[in-house]
């Protein structure tokens, strides 16, 4: 184990340069974003994970975005286990109706101010499964989106472009 | 003869449905059939509802090399079925399944409540039916509720724990939550879309998914997709084994805070998805699976990346192996822990590492070989002690033989055709492919102009969910994560 900690302290940090943020991301921010809710988080969020009927995919990048390529702390997100520690709700899914009371109390139980992300396609509109009798149909259906990632699942890359929207300034309001 | 052949000369054979035989039989067959189940001869390998009338029950036969597998289909009189869980529990959630779905009820089933249907599916914001949790009672019990919003980044679920200090007396799953009506959805689509509903029953298994439904709808077809084809689907199957062995493998670690594996493993997922996605142009593989073949062919680029991922994991994994294996205070938490005994892993025809880490001996890669691991060599680990360790390391032993046998299948890519044009006509179809996770079955009607008529997919899920219950009793509440991880189970795969 000493070999593989000392490697890891000689060896190049596998980290790679932040992407550069998702312009039509910052459009969707610039439109719901309160300047005085963006300066009292400041570039410190902490992020909800909630699935909402995803298949899976969504959670795995969104898992990605933890390991050593992606490092998402170093922008100042972090998970956190409880919507009271959130100030981000980060939503999968096409929104099950077997979810939407789960999904509507989380989202009550994060304290104000909040934004929530819906994360891929099924989050975005149903996707693949909108149209079914057990489906919302998107996660705008059940609780006010600040931003959409789309992609089946967003890569982490895409994510990542998402999410950096957020700590930049629509209009110099978040910085 | 076989039981199982003798079960199926007894009903009135449907000659359109392959490659195994599906007979139509009446109660007497049908309570033969459960007879079987219930000694032992015969494991449950599915068992689904048919557009309101009939219920299907795949069967399989373990005696017999390689295994045998069959259908039997009870036509239901007045909406009623004889009940299979009332003597095999393996049948239960199924069961309560087909009545919410189908409206088939089981006679004399020993549990009568909803599974997948919460009473939400009218209007989608009724308040949900109360659902009557199992009791535990005696001094000091208390209850945990957990879920179905979790604290992790994971699928939701409902854990109801009874525990007395901090050991737990009972643990009853509810889940149900991400019942997206896959089924339904199913009902009068392409085959396009159809393979892409199956591809996202369970992300993290879309290969798997995908391979299954592909070679159910070829076999309705009666199609052979290009040799050149398979071996790419083999190729997909073996990165989307490794990757997901290799995130929970130091998942599981970073459950007992070890977190210096968790993020060395967490590099050569990323890797292995890298590769993927420079392959197949996807990272989770996800709609590069069709009836008839693969969706695009792989070039030469792709082949270098997934030669020289596969090199950087044979490199790098024996070090993170050898760690596990040395850590006592790692190894404290996993040996020992959440112990699945053999007597249940094969009533409950446990697949996949969590049958393989109870001693039965089982999978759909050798069992019931489908091309092209006929031709491919690769050991099946089997280990006996059942616990957290145990399943730890058939996934680690697992992963050696995935990079084997992908260097194999490069080796021998056969050149030619990547994917041919299937035909609109009907048919029946089953197949089974092997999931990283255990056996996915899939099983297809297809309408004559090519559609679908009827579709079921059936997660290793739905015969491992209930086998973690009995696993975490007696453990520390602490340990349930680790057990949970050890088994991870789908929550999408089974709620369809």
């Amino acid at each position: 184990m000493r070999r593989l900690l000392f490697q890891g302290i000689a060896r190049r940090a596998l980290t790679e340069k932040a992407p550069p943020v998702d312009d039509h991301a910052l459009k969707e921010l610039a439109a719901r974003v309160h300047e005085r809710s963006a300066r009292r988080l400041g570039r410190s969020l902490a992020i909800r994970e909630i699935d909402a009927g995803s298949c899976n995919g969504c959670e795995l990048e969104i898992h990605a975005l933890n390991n050593a390529f992606y490092d998402l702390e170093r922008f100042g997100f972090s998970f956190v286990a409880s919507p009271r520690h959130a100030d981000v709700l980060l939503v999968t899914g096409p929104v099950t109706k077997n979810m939407r009371e789960a999904l509507e109390r989380t989202y009550n139980a994060a304290p104000d101010p909040k934004w929530v992300v819906a994360v891929g396609n099924c989050a975005f509109d149903g996707g693949l499964f909108a149209g079914s009798y057990a489906v919302e149909g998107g996660v705008s259906s059940v609780v006010p989106v600040d931003l959409h990632i789309k992609g089946c699942p967003p890569t982490p890359h895409a994510l990542l472009r998402g999410l950096l929207a957020l700590l930049e300034s629509p209009a110099g309001a978040l910085k | 003869m076989t039981m199982l052949s003798a079960l199926i000369a007894k009903g009135k054979l449907i000659a359109h449905h392959r490659p195994w035989p599906r007979a139509v039989v009446g109660g007497e067959v049908w309570r033969l059939a459960v007879g079987g189940l219930a000694s032992g001869n015969l494991s449950l390998l599915g068992l689904w509802g048919d557009e309101a009338t009939t219920v299907h029950m795949a069967l399989l036969d373990e005696t017999v090399v390689p295994n045998a597998v069959g259908v039997v289909s009870f036509e239901c009189v007045n909406g009623m079925f004889p009940s299979i869980g009332l003597s095999h529990p393996p049948a239960i959630r199924l069961e309560r399944t087909i009545r919410d779905l189908f409206g088939l009820v089981p006679h004399d089933a020993p549990d009568q409540r909803s599974w997948l249907d919460h009473g939400r599916w009218g209007d989608g914001k009724a308040a949900a039916t109360a659902y009557p949790f199992l009791g535990a009672e005696g001094e000091n019990l208390h209850q945990i509720p957990v879920g179905p919003v979790h604290a992790g980044i994971i699928e939701p679920g409902h854990f109801r724990f009874t525990a007395s200090g901090e050991t737990i007396v009972r643990l009853e799953e509810r889940l149900g939550y991400v019942h997206k009506g896959i089924n339904a959805l199913m009902g009068g689509a392409s085959l396009e879309r159809a393979a892409s509903l199956a591809c996202h029953t369970s992300g993290d298994s879309a290969v798997a998914y995908a391979i299954a439904f592909a070679r159910a709808a070829e076999a309705a077809l009666g199609v052979t997709p290009p040799p050149r084809a398979v071996y790419l689907r083999a190729l997909m199957a073996e990165l989307e084994r490794i990757a997901n062995h290799l995130g929970d493998f130091g998942a599981i670690c970073n459950d007992a805070s070890f977190g210096l594996l968790h993020a060395h493993c967490g590099v050569l997922r990323e890797r292995t998805l890298r590769a993927a996605a420079a392959a197949f142009g996807h990272r989770l593989m996800m709609d590069c699976i069709l009836p008839g073949g693969v969706e695009k062919d792989l070039s030469s680029d792709g082949v270098l990346a997934v030669r020289s991922a596969i090199a950087d994991i044979q490199r790098a994994f024996p070090a993170l192996v050898q760690i596990y294996d040395a850590t006592a205070s790692l190894q404290d938490r996993t040996v020992g822990t959440g112990i699945l005994k053999p007597e249940l892993a094969r009533k409950f025809a446990a697949g996949g590492y969590i049958g393989r880490a109870s001693g039965r001996n089982f999978d759909t890669r050798r069992n019931l070989v489908y091309p092209p691991y006929e031709a491919l060599s690769f050991d099946v680990p089997v280990v006996t002690p059942g616990d957290v360790d145990a399943r730890v390391d058939v996934r680690v032993r697992e992963i050696a033989e995935s990079l084997k046998l992908v260097n194999q299948i490069l080796d021998k890519l056969p050149v030619g055709a990547y994917r041919e044009d299937v035909p609109e006509r009907g048919g029946e179809g089953i197949a089974l492919a092997e999931a990283f996770r255990g056996d996915v079955l899939a099983w297809v009607r297809l309408a004559p102009n090519g559609t679908i008529a009827c579709c079921h997919l059936r997660d290793a899920s739905w015969f491992q969910w209930p086998l973690l219950e009995v696993v975490v009793e007696g453990n520390i509440v602490a340990d349930f994560p680790l057990c949970n991880k050890s088994f991870n189970c789908s929550y999408s795969g089974h709620d369809l």
